[in-house]
């Protein structure tokens, strides 16, 4: 891939703006092998096999595999969740933008942050004191199983699978990047290792995986925010100063550019986010890991943190690179664009700031981000088949934990394959559109069948099924239909749906579809799915009858 | 759970409070949280001269500090109801656990 499709891709990426919900890797050029970062990253491994060769000691149940037992702090898991939303995406992604367009870069960040509060008012506690293992376990507390759990089921594949992709993809241009070694070789590395992490330490070295990186990660960005702001005296002002002196778009960089274009597509993409950070299935399973309502409250409050921390420091990351990226010519090559490309930015910030040793602590662990959140996807993925579909549609919760542990086995092995192909499949595709659609997929199918049946009465199976669904069918169809699909991908002229994001339609079609099916609803079912309510929301509210931490 | 924990947890005066408290306050703090975010996005979009007009002498807008006060916000927003909800709601919940008898 040449440079000049990198830049492309980037300036792409940066005037369609908000097309896209997380800033894309594009396609890297493949650098000089760096044996400092290989060595970095190869540390990590061996360390994160150690810990997984504790949780495999610790894994014997289908309750420990899902969920480590419940038996993770509140402290911990917020630090997990972070470490799940912290993507290698939203670390290179967001400070290049902020690199490209300075202010811009910092609308993308706070949307993704916004969702959280809504998740912990509304969402939180009723999701850990109604479910078990996944979040289909709340959808149909009181509904007929089978419909639901198949909704719920190929809600979260779907989900897992555009995320897999787009963090697939990226895995193989990162590597290229960061590590001069070949695409292929990063997709059946994280393909691989991630399938020994899920296989063997189940949720519990999944999840410590993602601790780990995220203190890696927090602690590398806090210290390259830290001596950026060291050069300008801890003064904001001066460094803001010098990067407007600096950067070619001056005093444009303090405010906002071409990022959002039309309030429809603002607002859209806002809901996107925002609801759909409620409804992503690998998020929603953290909740069970911890053992009372209370720890999910607090993990959600840790979480919160640490991911404004986190955007706060990359927006000072993408200021420093303008400073002291942007202006050294070693960094750039004889056009004067950015060696590697733009989401080099960060990259190239930790040279300058710390040396060889710190770029190559930087590229390892934008590398084993990917990796925690491969596993993290995966993990969700197979315990939709193996719990949802397995266990409850096909054996109608007959399946002993036994048999229940092995379909996970299995699953998380097809998924692993299927992985590494699709990542290999899509490696010269635009998959820019990918995050965003799973978003918008989890805003209008998966949140809406959750937040009805938890706090509407008169919800009944055949509307969440129907309704969810229809909202699910109706984000795909609307994002083919736009421009990161239809003329980005498809190579059309001019996209048929004109805004960026297809959330505020989905969602409100989602919605509409449940409420429709249910009122209409008269059937049997519908009576129980009604009468059931009661007992659902005196659970949901006090946790009597919720399952604790299992005994270890 | 059996119909008759269900229905004498219901007449319980905590639970009735619980439930209506927490859920009061839970949609009071939803509705400021979505006021701040889509007016930070509405702002962006129909004012941008405003948001990239300096405050002062130098470089800094307003749409930095509206910015980073809309992170602020999220955090602490987060804290406050936790904060509540860790020591009034929880206390609730294990008074009204205590009478029905359930763990």
């Amino acid at each position: 891939m040449s440079r000049v499709h990198t830049s492309a891709a980037l300036a792409l990426l940066a005037a369609a703006g908000i097309a896209h919900a997380a800033p894309d890797l594009g396609q890297g050029v493949k650098q000089a092998t760096n044996w400092t970062a290989i060595i970095m990253f190869a540390v990590f491994v061996v360390g994160t096999l150690f810990i997984t060769k504790w949780a495999a000691a610790k894994t014997r149940s289908a309750s420990d595999f899902y969920t480590a037992g419940g038996g993770i702090t509140g402290f911990q898991n917020g630090l997990a969740i972070a470490g799940d939303f912290m993507s290698a995406a939203s670390f290179l992604g967001i400070s290049a933008a902020v690199f490209l367009d300075g202010f811009d870069g910092l609308i993308y960040a706070i949307g993704f942050l916004v969702g959280w509060p809504v998740i912990t008012f509304l969402m939180a506690e009723r999701l850990r004191n109604l479910g078990r293992f996944t979040f289909a376990d709340v959808a149909s507390y009181r509904f007929a199983q089978k419909p639901i759990r198949v909704f719920a089921a190929s809600g979260t594949l779907v989900v897992v699978a555009f995320y897999l992709i787009a963090q697939m993809v990226g895995a193989g241009q990162l590597i290229k990047l960061l590590f001069g070694l070949d695409y292929w070789i990063a997709v059946v590395l994280v393909g691989a290792l991630m399938m020994v992490y899920v296989l063997f330490g189940g949720m519990t070295a999944t999840t410590w995986v993602q601790i780990i990186k995220a203190v890696l990660l927090l602690s590398g960005a806090s210290f390259m925010a830290f001596s950026v702001l060291a050069q300008y005296n801890f003064s904001p002002s001066q460094l803001f100063q010098t990067a407007t002196e600096l950067h070619a778009k001056g005093d444009a960089i303090m405010g906002p550019g071409s990022f959002i274009k039309d309030p429809i597509s603002a607002i859209s993409f806002g809901m996107a986010l925002m609801f759909g950070t409620a409804g992503l299935p690998h998020i929603l399973m953290r909740f069970f890991t911890v053992p009372s309502a209370k720890e999910a409250r607090k993990s959600v409050l840790w979480a919160t943190t640490w991911i404004g921390y986190f955007y706060i420091l990359t927006f000072i990351i993408g200021f420093g690179a303008i400073v002291l990226v942007g202006t050294n010519p070693a960094f750039k090559d004889a056009a004067g664009a950015l060696l590697g490309g733009n989401n080099m930015a960060a990259v190239h910030l930790a040279q300058a700031v710390g040396g060889d040793v710190f770029l190559g602590f930087i590229s390892a662990v934008a590398f084993a981000t990917i990796l925690a959140v491969v596993a993290g996807l995966t993990l969700s993925g197979a315990s939709a088949v193996s719990h949802d579909l397995y266990a409850t549609v096909f054996k109608k919760g007959q399946a002993t934990s036994e048999n229940e542990l092995k379909v996970s086995k299995i699953t998380t092995i097809c998924l692993g394959i299927i992985a590494v192909l699709l990542g290999i499949a899509f490696e010269k595709q635009n998959v820019a559109f990918m995050v965003s659609l799973a978003f918008a997929i989890a805003a209008s199918a998966n949140f809406p069948v959750l937040f009805m049946s938890v706090l509407w009465k008169d919800c009944t199976t055949r509307g969440a099924t129907v309704g969810g669904f229809l909202g699910l069918a109706t984000a795909v169809a609307l994002t083919v239909l736009s421009k990161s699909v239809w003329v980005d991908v498809l190579g059309n002229s001019a996209a048929i749906f004109p805004y960026a994001s297809p959330a505020i339609f989905s969602m409100a079609i989602g919605f509409f579809g449940i409420w429709i099916f249910s009122i209409t609803d008269k059937g049997t079912r519908a009576r129980i799915d009604r009468a059931g309510f009661e007992a659902q929301e005196v659970r949901a509210e006090t946790g009597i009858g919720a399952a604790g931490a299992s005994a270890h | 759970m059996d119909q008759d924990v269900v229905q004498r947890v219901k007449s319980d005066p905590n639970y009735q409070k619980l439930k209506s408290t927490r859920s009061k306050f839970g949609w009071t703090l939803t509705w400021a949280m979505m006021i701040v975010y889509y007016g930070f996005t509405l702002l962006v979009a129909f004012n941008k001269e405003f948001m990239g007009s300096r405050i002062g002498d130098g470089v800094m807008t307003w749409g930095i500090p509206l910015g980073l006060f809309v992170i602020l916000f999220t955090i602490v927003i987060t804290g406050i109801y936790v904060r509540r909800a860790n020591r009034e709601y929880d206390e609730l919940s294990d008074a009204i656990k205590a009478k029905v008898g359930a763990a």
